[in-house]
């Protein structure tokens, strides 16, 4: 079985908003309508966002780093906000593991946003339906695109590649070769809902270097002296 | 969580609507078993009437609680998975079964159907009072597993949540009935009146065990898991918005602490003991009106708990929503 994810390298993030920027407009151009903004312009612009960029500084200061955090639907295995949802509305796609709502079934009753301990899913206020990322659907299930635009836009717009996108389930994938072998973590697994989404964490790059490796046994460099002597017995000193 | 008035007054008016219901059907019960002397059928109708408008009054409110009203026809869908979708079936079965109680007392259809035992007549109101109460059962179970069964809110995921709706929907119904007894002056005002006090009581004991159970509440998530760095030092230093998102007004209820605790303060008072001292009173002073006055106050306090019973809950996604920069 096929489960489409994004696996997000926290190393490489920069936290430069470029995903959020471009989730935004392809998701507001498309077929569904506009992810709708309150206040754009003004003092306290609100609105519908599949992804967001969050901040976290780790440690007290001087010995603190700062963790670019992006966030949008993690396409849990199990979903515990499709369950819930009275009208079937919100639902995973069985080819991809996608989990989706359908926007003209449901009532706008809020509570899978209830039964999501992420806070992946964001009511639009204008057309009063939950929205959460898609996976950019209309995309990678576009057969007119090439296979280098068959992603979803963040992972396209992302200047540092710090997003990948694949299928979690093929154990060759590039996803699942990153998971496994750079530490791929899920969000809150205590509440065993199997994120399909995971995070590379962040790597200190530090350098061991001991005391023989600044002063090299061998070194061709080395100062070469005359042998002082102090009355020591030498090879002069060997009678033939 | 953000209380919302749409389901504050859904949750207590249907509350109320059943309890008064299974009020009704209590009295016939006892009525027949000769514990009480015999109503009128009008007795029974009028109380379901009333029963039935609370009930419908708070399927109004709900809908004031969706984006899409009109769609609303689809929750009735998932029932195999949602208990949302439970409720929005049984509701409706309730609100007929109550209707049909109470016509069946006023069309006057007593005739016994059949016979259980020497004494027992089994007539068409009786059949329909048992439905009701099963009905109106399954309604309380379901309205409060809307709730308790979000796992993530660990305050509301207990079956405390499922005795609070119960017993606190069932005293406001039997307060309400001593009420209406009092009002048309009918000497059932005692009976009903120390049944409210009883599950008044009861409905003391379940809330002030979930108070207690959430006061030492270990929570599973924290900073750590949600982001998966190990650090006791994290702290939040953008959401990735500075105008709030449906995120920061779904799950804050944006009060202070002081109001939350004054709330609480509040419906502990209004909820149970005044109404237990109007009732007591209004036996010792037989008065018509303190019966109708400990319903409003403790309908006021059941408003007031529902409010702080989602202002207390804490859902694990305000973990990233902690300050905006």
């Amino acid at each position: 079985m096929t489960q489409l994810a994004l696996v997000i390298d926290l190393n490489v993030c920069v936290g430069c908003h470029a995903c959020v920027t471009s989730c935004k407009e392809w998701n507001t151009s498309g077929w569904a309508g506009p992810l709708a903004d309150q206040n754009p312009y003004d003092g306290s612009p609100t609105g519908t966002f599949f992804n967001r960029v969050q901040t976290f500084e780790v440690g007290k200061f001087p010995r603190t780093e700062t963790v670019h955090f992006p966030k949008s639907c993690l396409h849990c295995e199990e979903p515990p906000c499709v369950p819930v949802c009275p009208t079937g509305a919100s639902y995973k796609r069985p080819d991809n593991g996608i989990v989706l709502v359908d926007y003209d079934k449901c009532i706008g009753c809020k509570y899978c946003s209830w039964a999501c301990p992420y806070g992946a899913r964001e009511l639009d206020e204008l057309q009063q339906v939950m929205k959460k990322c898609t996976l950019c659907i209309d995309r990678i299930t576009d057969a007119k695109l090439s296979d280098r635009d068959r992603k979803p836009s963040c992972v396209l717009a992302c200047p540092a590649s710090a997003r990948l996108f694949g299928d979690v389930h093929d154990p060759d994938s590039e996803v699942s070769i990153a998971i496994r072998e750079r530490g791929g973590y899920q969000l809150m697994p205590e509440w065993s809902t199997k994120p399909s989404n995971h995070y590379l964490p962040r790597r200190k790059t530090v350098m061991h270097i001991g005391q023989d490796e600044l002063t090299r046994v061998d070194n061709p460099l080395r100062k070469e002296d005359l042998t002082t002597y102090t009355g020591e017995e030498t090879l002069d000193d060997v009678a033939w | 969580m953000h209380p919302t008035f749409s389901v504050i007054f859904l949750t207590t008016l249907i509350g109320a609507g059943q309890g008064l219901f299974l009020a009704m059907v209590t009295g016939q019960l006892y009525a027949i078993a000769r514990f009480l002397p015999a109503q009128t059928d009008q007795f029974y109708a009028i109380g379901s009437l009333v029963a039935l408008v609370l009930l419908v009054t708070g399927l109004l409110a709900s809908f004031f609680h969706l984006g899409h009203p009109e769609r609303a026809w689809r929750a009735a869908t998932k029932w195999r998975t949602s208990w949302l979708s439970r409720e929005v079936i049984v509701l409706p079965i309730v609100m007929f079964l109550v209707f049909a109680y109470g016509a069946a007392h006023w069309l006057g259809l007593t005739m016994p159907l059949f016979r259980v035992g020497e004494s027992l007549q089994v007539d068409a109101t009786l059949l329909l009072g048992l439905f009701g109460t099963i009905a109106s059962f399954a309604l309380f179970v379901c309205t409060a597993m809307i709730y308790g069964g979000v796992r993530f809110i660990q305050e509301w995921h207990t079956p405390l949540t499922v005795t609070n709706f119960l017993f606190l929907g069932a005293a406001s119904g039997f307060m309400l009935a001593a009420a209406y007894s009092a009002y048309i002056s009918n000497p059932l005002v005692t009976f009903f009146g120390t049944w409210a006090v009883i599950l008044t009581l009861t409905g003391l004991a379940s809330r002030s065990a979930h108070l207690v159970r959430n006061a030492q509440m270990k929570y599973k998530s924290t900073v750590q898991t949600a982001i998966g760095v190990r650090h006791t030092v994290i702290a939040q230093k953008a959401q990735g918005a500075t105008g709030g998102s449906f995120n920061t007004r779904e799950f804050f209820h944006g009060q202070k602490q002081t109001t939350i605790e004054t709330v609480r303060l509040l419906f502990m008072v209004l909820v149970f003991p005044i109404p237990i001292l109007l009732i007591g009173a209004a036996y010792i002073t037989s008065s018509p009106t303190l019966p109708i006055l400990a319903f409003v106050i403790q309908y006021v306090g059941l408003m007031a708990e529902r409010w702080s019973f989602f202002a207390e809950a804490k859902h694990p996604q305000n973990l990233y929503y902690q300050s905006v920069a």
